[in-house]
């Protein structure tokens, strides 16, 4: 039975709404309680680039032990960006089940460049 | 346009809220995605610097695009080869597009803005024909194995991709604005596939809609680490471009909509001609 794109797809929409829900309800959770322990609004107005551990994975999760509430919305932030690189990665898989090589290595060309910019 | 003034963040929080949803609504009802209407908003209303407005539309862009997935998958009409094959395009171009953000002065970034948000207004009144007359199928793309099968009218369509080459250059911009401005920019991945690629149109959609997220994702990363994506600002604008465009898909398949999406698109247009007039002279 061989591994058409149509199931590849259907496996793929799935996982992507799992993120996705996922990544809102973590959003919120942190939403919730960093409207409960900050009451003014942040300068937006002026550009000044956000906390240091706000801006890396290690600092979000260091963030997330000490229960950081920008630090938990942020992690929501990062499990969302993480969906697209996990579509591309199952693309990787179901390509190989297909024995396509060709597309083994465009899709892995593709996760090269999202991991690049992730690092 | 005044700054509307907050001290405190619960009403700030829940305006942003409101436009997002409002932003997500639009976006799914005229097809163009909700970052390139939350944008301007966050600027032009909130007077958000607009670095951390692209910062927070990045983020809803990539929620709309894996979010709506399950939904184009039961439509079978996307096509993965094709997509990923763009995508090595997209993602280069994203990777440029975010260096350049850092590069370009935020009154350019702006001007720019507009001119896409005029583009993406005028791409949503084209011609929606599908090209059937099928011309010579492109070596390339045969190699490449860019090609599928649709449903249309007159039965199951084989199709074969044109101008590879072309396609994938226009796909590489589509990926460096998206990167630059935050946003999916569906109508410039839909303008590779559908008149350069001479794909059908269906097809082009609903391919683009599923790359979106990816080319969004080769962004973020960069947008994080330079400090775009505040979480207090990230979070109503994800959580409300999300609900507004979960709601403005579910209105698509009750009403009829092309009374609003004129109404939406003029919207469009006037945001569009703002962020060009507040550009030019200065004031973002």
């Amino acid at each position: 039975m061989p591994f058409t794109d149509k199931e590849m797809e259907v496996q793929i929409g799935h996982m992507l709404r799992i993120g996705v829900t996922l990544a809102a309800v973590v959003v919120g959770a942190g939403g919730v309680l960093y409207l409960r322990s900050e009451t003014a609004a942040p300068d937006f107005v002026h550009f000044h680039a956000t906390a240091d551990h706000l801006r890396t994975v290690s600092g979000v999760l260091h963030g997330v032990q000490r229960l950081d509430p920008a630090s938990i919305i942020q992690l929501g932030v990062l499990l969302l960006v993480a969906t697209p690189v996990v579509r591309v990665m199952l693309c990787v898989i179901g390509f190989a089940r297909q024995r396509d090589r060709l597309y083994v290595g465009v899709s892995a060309l593709v996760l090269l460049i999202l991991t690049y910019s992730l690092l | 346009m005044d700054a509307l003034s907050f001290s405190g963040l619960v009403p700030f929080s829940g305006l942003v809220l409101g436009t997002s949803i409002l932003a997500g609504l639009l976006g799914a009802l005229t097809g163009l995605g909700g970052g390139v209407v939350i944008v301007p908003a966050l600027v032009l209303l909130f007077k958000v610097d607009i670095r951390y407005a692209i910062g927070a539309s990045l983020v809803s862009v990539i929620a709309t695009s894996s979010g709506a997935a399950a939904a184009y998958v039961r439509e079978g009409l996307s096509n993965i080869r094709i997509g990923m094959f763009l995508e090595v395009a997209t993602t280069l171009g994203a990777l440029l597009g975010a260096y350049l953000t850092a590069k370009v002065s935020s009154h350019w970034i702006a001007m720019i803005f507009g001119v896409a948000l005029l583009y993406s207004a005028y791409s949503s009144f084209r011609q929606k024909g599908d090209h059937v007359t099928a011309g010579k199928p492109d070596p390339l793309a045969v190699k490449l194995k860019l090609e599928g099968n649709y449903p249309a009218s007159s039965g199951e369509q084989h199709y074969t991709a044109q101008h590879v080459p072309l396609g994938f250059g226009i796909m590489f911009g589509a990926g460096a604005l998206s990167g630059l401005l935050g946003i999916g920019s569906g109508a410039v991945k839909v303008l590779a596939m559908d008149q350069a690629m001479k794909l059908p149109f269906k097809v082009s959609t609903t391919t683009s809609n599923f790359m979106i997220g990816v080319t969004a994702a080769a962004s973020a990363g960069i947008y994080l680490a330079r400090g775009y994506i505040d979480p207090a600002l990230a979070m109503p604008v994800m959580l409300g471009v999300l609900l507004g465009s979960m709601i403005g898909s579910r209105l698509l398949l009750k009403a009829q909509v092309a009374t609003l999406k004129i109404i939406f698109v003029v919207v469009i247009v006037a945001l569009g001609i703002e962020m060009i007039f507040n550009g030019a002279t200065g004031r973002i």
